[in-house]
C-alpha cells in the first residue's frame, strides 16, 4: 500500500466513518470521481472592453454530470462497500464544490490547487489529474462526467484514461458491478443503446441520464466538511515542474474569444392569427422554401 | 534549446518518464530528442547527472513542421454505411487541402467495407487508407485508437478531422493523448490562418461565447466537428488511390467487450437530416398539443423537435431534443413554438437557414435569433397555419 493511500485511510479512520477495518476497505471498490467546479453557464458574459470572460458574480456549481458521476459512485459504494474520493483541479474556491461532494457522501476529497495549474487545456488538465490519481494510487474505478458545461469538450475523461492506460467506456447511462471485478455498462449512443462489459480498473464517463443525484445532506455539513477530509495538493506534491503544467504546457491556445453572431433581429409579422399565418405562408412561398 | 551530453548519461530514463510528449528516448545510455520534443525543459529538471541541459530561452518545438503534410478525415461508418459527418468533413478537408496544396486522406476502418472508397473519393478524398478486418466490425476504443495512431505516426498528417459523434468523441481524445497534441472540440469554423496553421472556431459556455483556438507548436492539429455543421461536396467522376493496411487483433482489444446493441424505439426520427423541423417547448402546454406540431410537420414534410423542458416533462422522447445536450440541426426551416430561446437551445439550431418563432412573450430571446417572429398563442397560430396550408394544396 502506498504511503499516500495509507494517509487517506488514516484520515478515513479518524473521521466518523464506519470503516473500522482497513483490510475490508482494501477488498472493496475504491472509486475516484472527478469534480469540476463550473460557472452556471447561461449567465457568463464577455467584457466588451477587455474581450475576456466575466466570471465575477456568476454563481459556481458542481458540473451537473459530475453530480451524476458522484451519485453513481455513492450507489456502488452503498451496494458493495468501498470508498469514494472526489478529485478536483481548480482555484481555491473549488473547495466549495468538494465540500458539497462530501455532503453528498464522498469519503475524501483532493483539491489540486496551484497557480502553476492555471490555463491548462484538456490534455494538460487530464495529465495533472492523472498524476494525482497515480498519487492516490489505489483505485478500481474512475468516474467522470461526460462533459463540463463551460469548456464543453468531453475530452478530459478519455484523456485521463489515456494517461493511465485504462480501458474507457463513455456515455454511460447505467452501471452494474459483476462478480470477478467487471462492470456491465449501458451506453446511450445516437440512436441505439449498447451494453458493454469492461474489466476493472477502468474509467467511465456518465451522462445526465444515468440517475437522479441526491441532495447534499445539510444536517451533516459540519461533520462532512471536516477539514481533514479535504487534501490540498500543489505542483510540488505531484512532483511536477512548471514546464509540464498549465497554459505553458498546453498544446492548444485560445487566440480570440468573441460573442456569437446572433442572427439579425428578425422581421416581426403583425396581425391576428389568420393574418400572421397568411403573411408567413406568402413569404415562404416567395422565398421558394415551400 | 535542449542540449544533450551523452557522455554523462547513466541510462536511468527518468527523463523519458518525465516527458509528456514522447520527446526524448534513451537507447542504452544514449539519449536522443525525437520530433515530438517541445523544448519545454521537463527532462532538464529531472536529470540528476546533468546529461540534459537547457541553454538560453525556451525555444518552442524542435518538431519538424515540414514533415507533416496532408489533411486527414476519420471515415466513420456503421454497418457498412458512411456516417453523414464523414462526407461533410471531406468537403471541409478538400477546401483546407487546396489552401495548403496538399492531399485529402480518408482513414477507413471496419469489416467488409472496401467498396466504400468510391464514395469517399467522390466526396473529395484523394486517398483512402483502408483497414478491413472482422474484429473492426464494430467500433471499440482500443483497436481503433491503436491502428489510427500508428497510421498517423507513420504518415504524419498536418490536420486530422473527426466527427463529434459518440464514436468520434470517444476516439479523438485518446488519439490526441497518444500523440500528445492539441484537440479542439465541436468546431463550427475551420480555416487556414496567415501562418499556415489551422484556426479552429468553436462555441463554449453553452453557446454564449465563441473561441478561436490554434495548436501553434504541435502537429498534427486535431479537431472534431458536429454532424450537420459542414457542407458535403460532390465531385462526380473523382477517383483516387486505395491503400490496404494489414492489421491484427491484440490482447488489449478485448478489455471492453460489446455484449449487445439495440436500436432505440422511435429512432426513426432523423432531425439532422430533416429539411424542416417544427419544434415545441414548454409553451405547448401539454403533450397532446404536440399532435398539432406533428400535423404541421407532416404538411411540410418535416420532423418534430423539442426543447429540453418538453423532453424533461416527458412530452417528447429524448431523441427529439434540439440543443446543446440534444441534436445539432441545420434545416432549411426551423419553427420554434412555445420555446423561450435559451442559449442551450439556440446552440443546437441557430445555423438553420430560416428560423420562425412563435411565442406569446414579445421579449422572448428566441426572437433575437428568428428570421420571422410571430407574437401570439401557438395553440391558435399553428391550427391557422395548418388549415391555410391544407387549403393551399
Ligand atoms: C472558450 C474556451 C474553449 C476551450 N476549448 C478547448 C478545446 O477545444 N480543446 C482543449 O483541449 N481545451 C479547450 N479549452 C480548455 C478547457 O476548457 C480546459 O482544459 C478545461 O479545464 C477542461 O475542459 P472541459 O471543461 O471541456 O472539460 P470536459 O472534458 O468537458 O470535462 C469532462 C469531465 O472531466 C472532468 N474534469 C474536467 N476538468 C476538470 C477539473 N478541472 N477538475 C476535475 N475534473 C475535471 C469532469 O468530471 C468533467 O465532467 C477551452 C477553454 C476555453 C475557455
Ligand atoms: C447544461 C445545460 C444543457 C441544456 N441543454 C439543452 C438542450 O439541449 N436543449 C434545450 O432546449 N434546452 C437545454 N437546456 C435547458 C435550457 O436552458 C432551457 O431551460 C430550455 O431550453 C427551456 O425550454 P423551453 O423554451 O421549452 O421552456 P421555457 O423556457 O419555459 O419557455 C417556454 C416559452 O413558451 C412561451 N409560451 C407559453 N405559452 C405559450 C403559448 N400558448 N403560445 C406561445 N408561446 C407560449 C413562453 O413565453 C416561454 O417563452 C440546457 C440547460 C443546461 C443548464
Amino acid at each position: 500500500m502506498s504511503t499516500i493511500f495509507q494517509d487517506l485511510v488514516d484520515t478515513l479512520r479518524k473521521s466518523t466513518l464506519h470503516f473500522a477495518d482497513t483490510k475490508k476497505l482494501m477488498n472493496t471498490l475504491n472509486i475516484i470521481v472527478t469534480i469540476k467546479q463550473v460557472p452556471d453557464t447561461a449567465e457568463v458574459r464577455i467584457d466588451p472592453k477587455t474581450n475576456s470572460l466575466m466570471r465575477e458574480g456568476v454563481p459556481s456549481i458542481i458540473n451537473p454530470e459530475d453530480r451524476n458521476a458522484l451519485e453513481a459512485a455513492l450507489a456502488l459504494r452503498e451496494a458493495h462497500d468501498g470508498t469514494v474520493t472526489a478529485l478536483s483541479m481548480g482555484p481555491p474556491q473549488a473547495r466549495d464544490a468538494l465540500e458539497e461532494a462530501l455532503c453528498m457522501g464522498a469519503d475524501l476529497a483532493v483539491l489540486l490547487s496551484d497557480r502553476a495549474f492555471a490555463g491548462a487545456d484538456t490534455l494538460i488538465t487530464a495529465f495533472t489529474l492523472s498524476r494525482a490519481i497515480m498519487k492516490i494510487a489505489k483505485y478500481d474505478l474512475i468516474l467522470c462526467g461526460r462533459q463540463a458545461i463551460d469548456g464543453d469538450t468531453a475530452q478530459v475523461g478519455p484523456q485521463i484514461a489515456g494517461f493511465l492506460d485504462l480501458p474507457q467506456v463513455t456515455y454511460a447511462e447505467g452501471l452494474e458491478l459483476k462478480k470477478g471485478g467487471s462492470l456491465i455498462v449501458q451506453r446511450g449512443l445516437e440512436d441505439s443503446n449498447q451494453w458493454v462489459q469492461v474489466k476493472l480498473p477502468a474509467l467511465i464517463t456518465v451522462t445526465g441520464r444515468i440517475n437522479h443525484p441526491r441532495y447534499p445532506n445539510l444536517y451533516n455539513v459540519a461533520d462532512s466538511c471536516d477539514d481533514a477530509k479535504i487534501k490540498i495538493w500543489t505542483a510540488k506534491d505531484l512532483q511536477l515542474p512548471q514546464a509540464m503544467l498549465g497554459l505553458g504546457a498546453s498544446p492548444t491556445t485560445v487566440k480570440k474569444i468573441f460573442e456569437p453572431d446572433r442572427k439579425m433581429k428578425g422581421e416581426m409579422i403583425p396581425g391576428d392569427e389568420r393574418q400572421m399565418a397568411e403573411a408567413l405562408i406568402t413569404k415562404l412561398k416567395e422565398m421558394h422554401v415551400i | 534549446m535542449i542540449q544533450l551530453v551523452p557522455e554523462k548519461c547513466i541510462g536511468c530514463k527518468l527523463c523519458v518518464k518525465a516527458c509528456l510528449f514522447g520527446g526524448i528516448a534513451v537507447d542504452g545510455k544514449v539519449p536522443r530528442l525525437t520530433d515530438s520534443c517541445t523544448g519545454c525543459g521537463a527532462c532538464v529538471d529531472v536529470c540528476r547527472v546533468e546529461a540534459i541541459i537547457a541553454s538560453g530561452e525556451k525555444t518552442g518545438p524542435v518538431c519538424d513542421f515540414a514533415a507533416y503534410k496532408g489533411i486527414w478525415v476519420f471515415a466513420e461508418q456503421h454497418a457498412g454505411k458512411l456516417h453523414s459527418v464523414t462526407l461533410e468533413l471531406l468537403g471541409k478537408a478538400r477546401e483546407l487541402a487546396d489552401a495548403r496544396s496538399a492531399e485529402v486522406t480518408a482513414v477507413l476502418l471496419g469489416s467488409g467495407i472496401a467498396a466504400l472508397d468510391g464514395e469517399l473519393f467522390r466526396h473529395g478524398a484523394d486517398r483512402v487508407l483502408l483497414t478491413d478486418a472482422p474484429f473492426l466490425a464494430n467500433y471499440r476504443t482500443a483497436p481503433y485508437e491503436r491502428i489510427v495512431a500508428r497510421l498517423i505516426c507513420e504518415h504524419k498528417p498536418e490536420v486530422i478531422l473527426i466527427g463529434a459523434t459518440t464514436t468520434g468523441r470517444d476516439l479523438a481524445p485518446r488519439l490526441a493523448n497518444r500523440l500528445r497534441t492539441g484537440l479542439t472540440a465541436d468546431c463550427t469554423g475551420l480555416e487556414i490562418g496567415p501562418e499556415g496553421g489551422l484556426l479552429q472556431t468553436r462555441p463554449a459556455f453553452g453557446g454564449n461565447i465563441m473561441a478561436t483556438i490554434a495548436t501553434p507548436n504541435h502537429r498534427p492539429q486535431m479537431a472534431t466537428v458536429r454532424p450537420g455543421v459542414m457542407q458535403a461536396r460532390l465531385f462526380e467522376n473523382k477517383k483516387g488511390e486505395t491503400v490496404r493496411i494489414a492489421v491484427s487483433e491484440e490482447p488489449g482489444d478485448g478489455l471492453v467487450q460489446i455484449l449487445k446493441t439495440l436500436a432505440r424505439e422511435k429512432s426513426s426520427v432523423s432531425l439532422e437530416k430533416a429539411e424542416v423541423i417544427v419544434s415545441g417547448g414548454r409553451g405547448m402546454g401539454e403533450p397532446k398539443n404536440f399532435k398539432l406540431l406533428e400535423n404541421l410537420a407532416g404538411l411540410l414534410s418535416g420532423e418534430v423537435g423539442a426543447s429540453r423542458a418538453a423532453v424533461d416533462l416527458g412530452w417528447m422522447p429524448h431523441d427529439h431534443q434540439v440543443g446543446q445536450t440534444g441534436k445539432t440541426v441545420k434545416p432549411r426551416i426551423y419553427i420554434a413554438c412555445g420555446i423561450s430561446g435559451a442559449v442551450q437551445h439556440l446552440a443546437g439550431m441557430q445555423s438553420s437557414d430560416i428560423i420562425i418563432a412563435i411565442n406569446r412573450d414579445p421579449a422572448a430571446p428566441i426572437f433575437q435569433a428568428a428570421t420571422f417572429g410571430m407574437v401570439g398563442d401557438a395553440l391558435k397560430i399553428i391550427p391557422e397555419l395548418i388549415s391555410q396550408l391544407n387549403a393551399n394544396t
